[in-house]
């Protein structure tokens, strides 16, 4: 027992933030068993906080005008009281950066250093997704090149054709993403020094005469077959970035590598979409037990834990579905209660956990079974593994199944009952499973050596076409990175062709 | 234990959305400009100054993304309180939680932000531009923060100059010729393998004389630290007056005065961004002047005949107690119905062309008229062709005739467009 207060009152300083640090990890490592990056924590103000949400929460990143769209809009609704700001932010970086805004008291600093710099800075550094798609060490790096290499592209290309190649980039940046692991993990120092080598690369060898060589007439193309075609291209792609930067016969270098950087930076955010219940569950949990632990040993005064505890509630605060502040479930709620709830289920076991979680009900070792759980699951596996009934009876759980053909009205299919466990759970699962909540569209084909007419494929999945605008807008993008036509069919599961799309490109001349 | 750092980042310098917002800005520069002075029209003569939040349709600044919607959607929601498995919910309002993926992108919405001070007024006033800012007299002097002022020898150490003091070190070290530490290595490592005694000797007194020069010759030196010097720098600051004229007598309705407050609200605004102080004189007047506050100015009661002299008048006796000639730009408008007594307009039209024209920067008469088009056929009023005439024979006059509200705006802009040489006609 350590009787010795971190603080008093409110009011904290640096020595304060180190020794509520050093508390805090203590209780990580000693009873938690967290594996961290090195923390840093930066103290910001709240305009400084404005200033990160608008680069996506990065320290730095490149200029866009979007980014300053989404400021103003900010800014106005914090000016209004609209929204509050977050009391961190966290960077999946190593150093694992955390943000601390200056106004929070000490009680909330404890928090947000609990919550941010070991909670989730554990599962950065723990989680397969993170590891497998995230480079913590390189991404400042990357970051930091891709602002510089932006800047130059802009002093040597006009702003006008910078900008939009990116908002081209940015328009079909959830579609960038590869989603099946390669064999290589990112290494994104490398990446920016190939990117480098390219340049210097093709200055080096750069000789106009090759242009004024004559080429002899045309050689008859050996005609591929249209499989072997696409087998070559490697299509069907889902990864378009991808495919553009590899296969769009008319970009500029420069403009591959800008598709590059908005690809990997999506690439980045991927793990993280598709883990907000764990990560926030993981955060929050821990955060709970550490403060927990520095009450019962005196370091923490019974006000400010009643302080944590406020703040505490209000984060995993659950409305239901017909309370005005519903706006779906709240990843902080549910991640929180089935971390405790596993925590229940190892430790104190009923009869029904042991016919549900026969692995891991009364095994005793909490710690040790979330961590691996942390590890290996996301959100989706992770609800379709641990969900237990209990929870869903603790939130009343029900399913509704809206079929716009079904005029009567929206059925309730399921709930919170011996029949329904399975399919509440799956359902709910499924509606954080990526597969399901991106649409489903693939570059299928395109003649390179005819009309170059690149053409998508959008499968339909339950009925869910693409909004109207949007698709015509993104696709007219797509056709001037593409500079020839672009068509997109929407086929449901039978193969039946429900909507076309065609856009023509505009002229870039500003770009070639 | 694992390292950490705690990094105080509050005095970093802020803003640094600050160019992606003007990024955002100049793309949607004609859209802001339209909002801003669409939200001018409604506001006080102090207040545009202030800034404020704008709307604009948000064409062109939308980004598009492939997104799904509508089709067979299945939910899991939280707090059951009565359902059981098989019930059919009424669509209209049964699903509780909101329908559709509105978010903060949806591009039908407007979208509203709020302008700073200097992006609503710079939007306000683009494109146009001060007759006349010749006369700029020292009249203040105010000292302007501080600038760069090449070396000095002295100084904080916060500003002591790297670069200079590190290549005058060099310079001195190399000048002196101060042995360099691999000399000295490379002679005691001669000296390690060195077998003949006599060359040892040789080798030691050597390695002894370069680690004493090395020793009196220091690295660097203090003569060698140079401080970046600052200096704070006054800077002119030029102030200027403008005089609010306007006829108060009865044949003034409110719509006439509101048409004038605008117009003297965008010349204040006009003014305030070109010169640091600016001063306001409000004088009113029907058969007398006097000076009164902004309130009594628009809203005061009043009522009487009409002198036009007795306001220039007045506005000379201001000038020449208050305001000398060769301290302050002086810009005046004049706003009035045109209604003068016949007999004034010769006192009227010589207290110009002699008293105030002379001293004045620029002097605008602007002539308000009813609402509707109903002057315009109007023949041209008595104080009209007082001041036609004397445009006519050369006085830098500037004059407009405005009757409603939306023709503010073009009316000021034209006056103060940007134009090669300044010519004043109608």
């Amino acid at each position: 027992m350590t009787g010795e207060r971190l603080f008093q009152g409110a009011d904290w300083d640096f020595p304060t933030l180190q020794r509520i640090h050093d508390a805090c990890e203590e209780i990580a490592e000693s009873e938690l068993g967290l594996n961290v990056y090195p923390n840093q924590i930066e103290v910001i103000t709240a305009e400084q906080m404005l200033d990160a949400y608008c680069s996506v929460g990065m320290p730095l990143f490149y200029k866009h005008w979007s980014f300053g769209k989404h400021f103003a809009y900010q800014q106005a609704s914090y000016r209004k009281g609209l929204m509050g700001l977050a009391y961190e932010i966290v960077i999946n970086s190593s150093p694992c950066i955390s943000y601390l805004m200056e106004e929070n008291t000490a009680t909330m600093q404890t928090l947000v250093i609990a919550h941010a710099a070991f909670g989730h800075n554990h599962f950065f550094k723990n989680n397969y997704l993170f590891k497998q798609w995230t480079d913590a060490d390189g991404i400042l790096d990357y970051l930091e090149f891709a602002k510089t290499y932006v800047a130059q592209c802009e002093e040597r290309h006009g702003r006008l054709a910078v900008e939009q190649t990116l908002d081209a980039a940015h328009a079909l940046m959830s579609h960038g993403i590869n989603r099946y692991p390669g064999k290589k993990l990112p290494d994104l120092r490398v990446e920016e020094k190939r990117a480098q080598y390219r340049r210097q690369h093709e200055e080096s060898v750069f000789n106009d005469l090759w242009r004024t060589i004559p080429t002899g007439p045309v050689k008859s193309v050996a005609t591929l077959s249209a499989d072997r075609r696409r087998a070559l291209l490697g299509l069907p792609q889902e990864n378009i970035l991808y495919f553009l930067e590899k296969t769009a016969p008319r970009l500029a270098p420069w403009q591959r590598e800008l598709l590059r950087i908005v690809r990997h930076i999506a690439q980045y955010f991927y793990p993280q979409s598709q883990t907000k219940v764990m990560n926030e569950g993981t955060a929050t949990y821990v955060h709970y037990r550490i403060m927990n632990r520095l009450h019962l040993q005196g370091q923490l005064s019974d006000g400010n834990f009643l302080e944590f505890l406020s703040s505490h509630t209000n984060v995993v605060f659950q409305p239901d579905f017909d309370s005005k502040y519903f706006s779906g479930f709240n990843p902080y709620a549910l991640g929180f209660a089935m971390m405790q709830d596993i925590e229940r289920i190892v430790t104190n076991p009923e009869d029904e956990d042991r016919e549900w979680f026969p692995d891991i009900a009364g095994k005793g070792d909490t710690m040790g079974v979330l961590r691996d759980v942390w590890a290996n699951y996301r959100d989706e596996s992770f609800i379709s593994q641990f969900l237990s009934p209990r929870l869903m009876r603790h939130f009343r759980m029900f399913h509704l199944h809206d079929d716009p053909a079904e005029t009567a009205g929206i059925r309730v299919d399921a709930i919170h009952d011996e029949r329904g466990y399975r399919r509440v759970r799956r359902a709910l699962s499924r509606s954080y499973d990526v597969g399901f909540i991106d649409a489903n569209i693939e570059v299928v084909d395109v003649d390179l050596a005819g009309d170059r007419h690149l053409m998508l494929r959008h499968t339909v999945l339950n009925g869910a076409q693409l909004n109207d605008t949007d698709a015509k807008r993104v696709l007219q993008h797509l056709a001037d990175l593409w500079t020839y036509n672009v068509s997109l069919v929407e086929v449901d599961a039978t193969g039946k062709v429900l909507k076309e799309y065609v856009a023509n490109p505009r002229g870039l001349a500003a770009v070639a | 234990m694992v390292a950490i750092h705690i990094v105080d980042r509050r005095l970093n310098p802020g803003s640094k959305s600050l160019e992606n917002r003007q990024r955002f800005l100049r793309r949607a520069k004609a859209l802001v400009q339209q909002a801003v002075k669409k939200t001018s029209h409604d506001r006080d003569i102090k207040d545009v100054l202030e800034g404020g939040e704008v709307s604009i349709p948000l064409d062109g600044m939308d980004e598009p993304r492939f997104r799904r919607e509508g089709g067979t959607r299945d939910m899991i929601l939280p707090g059951n309180k009565k359902f059981i498995e098989g019930d059919i919910l009424p669509r209209s309002g049964g699903s509780g939680g909101k329908a559709g993926g509105a978010g903060e992108g949806d591009s039908e919405d407007a979208f509203r932000f709020v302008l700073s001070r200097e992006e609503f007024v710079d939007l306000f006033l683009d494109d146009l531009e001060l007759p006349d800012l010749a006369k700029r007299k020292l009249a203040e002097v105010e000292s302007e923060g501080i600038r760069r002022a090449g070396y000095a020898t002295s100084g904080s150490p916060a500003n002591i100059s790297i670069s200079r003091t590190v290549s005058r070190a060099m310079a001195r070290r190399v000048a002196l010729r101060r042995p360099k530490p691999e000399e000295i290595a490379a002679l005691e490592a001669e000296l390690l393998i060195c077998g003949d005694e006599a060359r040892r000797a040789e080798l030691l007194a050597e390695i002894e004389t370069l680690k004493a020069k090395a020793k009196r010759i220091p690295f660097i030196d203090p003569i060698d630290i140079r401080y970046r010097r600052f200096e704070t720098t006054p800077k002119p600051i030029a102030q200027a007056v403008m005089f609010c004229l306007m006829d108060v007598s009865g044949s003034m309705t409110e719509h006439m005065k509101d048409l004038a407050k605008r117009f003297y609200t965008l010349l204040y605004v006009f003014l305030k961004r070109r010169y640091r102080h600016v001063e306001i004189v409000f004088i009113r007047h029907t058969d007398r002047a006097e000076e009164v506050d902004e309130d009594t100015f628009f809203h005061g009661p009043a009522s009487g005949g009409t002198l036009v002299s007795s306001a220039l008048q007045e506005m000379h006796e201001i000038v020449r107690s208050r305001f000398r000639p060769a301290d302050w730009n002086i810009y005046a408008a004049q706003a009035s119905d045109g209604d003068n007594s016949t007999s004034d307009g010769e006192v009227a039209g010589r207290l110009l062309t002699e008293k105030i024209l002379p001293v004045s920067q620029f002097f605008a008469y602007l002539e308000v008229g009813q609402d509707a088009g109903l002057t315009f056929e109007m023949p041209d009023s008595s104080l009209w062709t007082l001041y036609e005439r004397l445009r006519l024979a050369g006085a830098p006059l500037s004059m407009r005739k405005v009757c409603e509200r939306s023709e503010i705006f073009p009316v000021f802009h034209d006056l103060f467009q940007r134009r090669v040489r300044q010519e004043r006609a109608p």
